[in-house]
């Protein structure tokens, strides 16, 4: 669908659902949208970055296919959410990237990586990846400490660059200035819904994904998914603290902090990530774009990997095979990192940012419109 | 009373005949492993398709008519006490529900503040509005027992998972007096269906009963179109609960005249009122007036049938509203909106062509809910009306008069205020200010015909009452087919929800006690 009429769509529904607003209980997308009697493109895509897609206003919905009105709200706000990522991206040139990011793409890169760091590594050691290091879990030995700190440091910086840029595209769009974002009350609101993923508890029978029956599988998969990706995170704080604070190197004892949290988040990375591949393979097709499968899946599948080549990494440390897995963990890492703000990835950051808009528009007084039936 | 509270928990009835696995559980746990089993909702609904396809119509204990929610309920209500039951639904399931599908609450009774309404609505204040609407036709027993009945509704909906709207939650005015089920009537039905076919309701889609073989009084079997077939099916007992005739154009022809032709119907082309009407045939007594129907004043650009709610228009006492002549012909400012709408339905049934037009200005923007279809607009009241085909003079005309004979007030559309006219026949009694600002906006009007009145008399557990006098042995009958008895005209908001849960309870469980006996 052009991108015109994909808009013109959005409206069209927002206008029937304004109207009837039955689906007023489910999700913020809603209560949202009744602070409204338009449906600029700005507007519709603050909505859709509210929308999970679970589903629920779907099958409520008394005019849902075969009804003549045809109203599949989740399906046209995941398409206009997918078009708000390339909109908002930053630089506009890498919008194209949203495109190009499948599953092949991302593996490919993810592959060569792995070789080019092969390659790196045969220069500076000529004895290649599979020489044993003199001490057993030595990574440095293989990649100098050095040289993985300026690569993942300055790819960081440019993935931090481009969110950024991201997020205050968001943000001007929605016409709310950068210091109304930083309320605390609103800021406050945004994470508990983020941490306790609030729109997909349905007030406890969860959501209905991946079919009509309310399940909280996803939920849970997302949450296994989230939280394994920040422990993972604060493994690699901890781990840069005891290098740079203390001065304690890697490798880590197995019980130490670094390995504990990396190891629990790897787990919860694994599960989550194969659980909502699972349910979004089973989800009903009826609600999906399927324009976005291949971005939504290469991002977890570069998820999985990370954190499988990294549990791999740690069983098999202390091996000959020590060197190949850091080579092809790192490379996973660097390819998941590139990836990141043109991919699935972001839909956290609009998403966040949206419930931070959500929050302050609650705050302020809506339309009155007089008496209801 | 107590009449409600008898039925055994859900939990404790026998094994359902048709387990559908997967599903077992689903609701009442968090995330239960079962759920690894269940595919997708495509495969229920292939299920429910293969179970309407290819199952023949066997004998059961109890019948019902009509797969609504006083029809699903009478269903949960009989698998209570353990009878086997069977659904006809006319619809096909994506239309399944008949008018439930479009509800949104059900009006209930409570002594003091729920997790689902707010602080309390008293038996008395409760029949007092009903005694209002109805002005007086209503059977007080029978309201009564319905408006206590009524308090122990929503917690018996949940135990089968039916979700509500937080006492507080969105932009509800009703929160008081009607409790709102999460996403609306259409989530309703689904979870109770899923409910029913959990506990082994078997339900049949596209089934129309079209005759019923009565002896006496005693209900045998009923005739059922399915598959471009005609079945019979027999049952110890039966449920009617297939609602009124409002989608049976030919039917609110006879009724009505040619001017039905122009009606819009808000509910499913389903209901067309077969059942009923097969069933007065065997001489069933009849209560309420044939010739009447609930019509509010709605957008004309509606679909045929189906539009729901959307399709409301809340801008008429903002405004004035002309007919095709360009005349006004009623105080649109007479009442509150939701108070007079449905007096509207009737106003626009009796203008020529069954039309009408309200139009405001653009002071009025942003003052009522919003529409589903763009208002025609006009940057003057002459353009306006050409852009609606209206004798342009008369339009004009009556514009002018009016803004001459209104008295300046303060505007407040929160309250009856006194901004009116002085000297218009009719006047405008509250809200009335002047047509002065562009743009200026129209929507057209047509009566939209939600109910119908016609049913058929019950006592008070719900047993159909034959014209002899004596009850019938084994027909029973809940929800709009019966709503006549404690609502003989008028409307108050989220009564028929009640009405068709309290005594679909009330006949699921004596047609099931009837039938095993």
């Amino acid at each position: 669908m052009r991108l015109d009429e994909l808009i013109a769509e959005g409206e069209r529904v927002m206008t029937v659902c304004n109207a009837c607003r039955y689906c007023e209980g489910y999700c913020a997308v809603f209560p949202a949208m009744e602070r409204r009697l338009t449906f600029a493109p700005a507007d519709l895509n603050y909505l859709a970055n509210l929308c999970h897609g679970c589903g629920e206003c779907y099958y409520a919905c008394q005019y849902a296919p075969p009804h003549e009105f045809a109203i599949n709200v989740p399906k046209v706000l995941t398409q206009i959410r997918g078009a708000s990522y390339r909109q908002y991206a930053w630089p506009s040139g890498f919008a194209r990237l949203f495109d190009r990011n499948g599953l092949i793409s991302s593996l490919v890169l993810a592959v060569c990586l792995v070789l080019a760091l092969l390659l790196a590594s045969l220069v500076s050691r000529p004895t290649g990846v599979l020489d044993p290091p003199v001490k057993p879990g030595d990574f440095y030995a293989v990649v100098p400490h050095g040289v993985m700190a300026w690569a993942f440091g300055l790819v960081s910086l440019l993935v931090v660059m481009a969110l950024v840029g991201g997020f205050l595209r968001f943000w001007r769009e929605s016409g709310e200035g950068l210091k109304t974002f930083a309320q605390p009350f609103a800021l406050r609101a945004a994470l508990a819904d983020i941490t306790k993923l609030e729109y997909l508890d349905g007030r406890g029978a969860g959501c209905t994904y991946p079919d009509a029956q309310q399940s909280q599988a996803r939920r849970w998969f997302h949450h296994l998914t989230f939280y394994g990706f920040l422990l993972c995170f604060a493994a690699t704080c901890v781990g840069t603290l005891y290098h740079y604070g203390f001065g304690w190197q890697a490798p880590y004892e197995w019980l130490s902090v670094p390995v504990i949290l990396g190891t629990l988040g790897g787990t919860g990375l694994l599960i989550g990530t194969a659980g909502l591949y699972w349910l979004k393979s089973i989800s009903d097709k009826a609600l999906a774009d399927r324009e976005q499968n291949g971005m939504d899946i290469a991002f977890i599948a570069l998820l999985f990997l990370t954190s499988l080549t990294g549990l791999l990494l740690l069983g098999f440390r202390e091996t000959a095979a020590m060197g190949l897995f850091l080579v092809v963990h790192l490379g996973v890492v660097m390819a998941l990192f590139l990836t990141l703000p043109y991919g699935k990835f972001v839909h956290g950051i609009y998403r966040g940012a949206a419930l931070v808009r959500y929050a302050l528009e609650r705050s302020r007084p809506g339309l009155t419109m007089g008496r209801e039936q | 009373m107590t009449v409600v509270e008898r039925g055994r928990d859900a939990r404790a009835i026998p094994p359902p005949r048709k387990w559908i696995p997967g599903f077992a559980g689903m609701t009442k746990s968090r995330f239960p492993p079962s759920c690894i089993f269940v595919k997708l909702n495509d495969q229920a609904r292939e299920r429910d398709h293969l179970v309407a396809r290819n199952d023949a119509l066997e004998p059961v204990d109890v019948l019902i008519v009509g797969g609504g929610n006083a029809g699903i309920c009478a269903a949960l209500s009989a698998r209570e006490e353990g009878a086997s039951v069977t659904v006809l639904e006319a619809a096909p399931r994506d239309f399944r529900g008949g008018n439930s599908r479009h509800t949104r609450n059900l009006r209930c009774m409570h002594a003091a503040p729920t997790d689902v309404l707010t602080e309390a609505y008293l038996e008395d204040e409760y029949f007092e509005d009903l005694l209002r609407v109805t002005g007086g036709e209503t059977n007080e027993q029978l309201a009564r027992m319905t408006i206590v009945a009524s308090a122990g509704c929503p917690d018996w909906m949940k135990r089968y998972s039916v979700r509500f709207q937080p006492a507080l939650g969105g932009t509800l005015h009703l929160g008081r007096t009607n409790a709102f089920f999460l996403g609306g009537g259409k989530a309703l039905l689904n979870t109770c269906y899923a409910a029913a076919q959990r506990l082994g309701v078997r339900v049949f889609y596209d089934a129309a009963v079209e005759a019923f073989g009565v002896d006496d009084g005693l209900f045998r079997e009923a005739t059922v179109q399915r598959n471009g077939t005609t079945q019979t099916i027999r049952a110890k007992a039966m449920v009617l609960a297939a609602g009124g005739f409002e989608a049976n154009l030919e039917w609110l022809e006879e009724v009505w005249g040619p001017a039905a032709r122009n009606f819009i119907i808000r509910g499913t082309p389903y209901n067309r009122g077969i059942a009923l009407k097969a069933l007065l045939a065997h001489d069933v007594e009849a209560v309420g007036d044939p010739t009447q129907c609930h019509a509010v004043a709605i957008d004309a650009r509606a679909p045929k049938f189906d539009g729901g709610i959307v399709t409301r228009l809340d801008c008429v006492s903002l405004g004035i509203v002309i007919n095709r002549e360009g005349e006004r012909f009623y105080d649109e400012g007479e009442d509150f909106w939701p108070k007079r709408y449905a007096i509207w339905g009737r106003l626009v049934a009796a203008q020529p062509e069954q039309i009408a037009y309200s139009i405001i200005d653009s002071k009025a923007i942003g003052r009522f809910m919003p529409s589903v279809y763009p208002a025609i607009t006009a940057d003057a009241i002459p353009e306006l009306a050409a852009k609606l085909d209206l004798p342009v003079d008369a339009v004009a005309r009556t514009v002018a008069a009016f803004n001459q004979a209104v008295v300046p007030g303060t505007f407040d559309h929160t309250a009856l205020d006194d901004c009116r006219t002085r000297g218009l026949s009719p006047d405008k009694t509250h809200w009335a200010l002047p047509l002065d600002r562009p743009p200026f906006y129209a929507y057209p009007l047509r009566p939209g015909i939600t109910f119908t009145y016609l049913g058929v008399k019950i006592d008070a557990r719900a047993n159909i009452m034959m014209k002899s006098g004596s009850p019938s042995p084994n027909m029973f009958c809940a929800g709009e087919a019966m709503a006549g008895n404690i609502l003989g005209q008028g409307y108050l908001a989220g009564i028929g929800m009640t009405i068709g849960t309290v005594f679909g309870r009330i006949a699921g469980r004596e047609a099931a006690r009837c039938a095993t006996r």
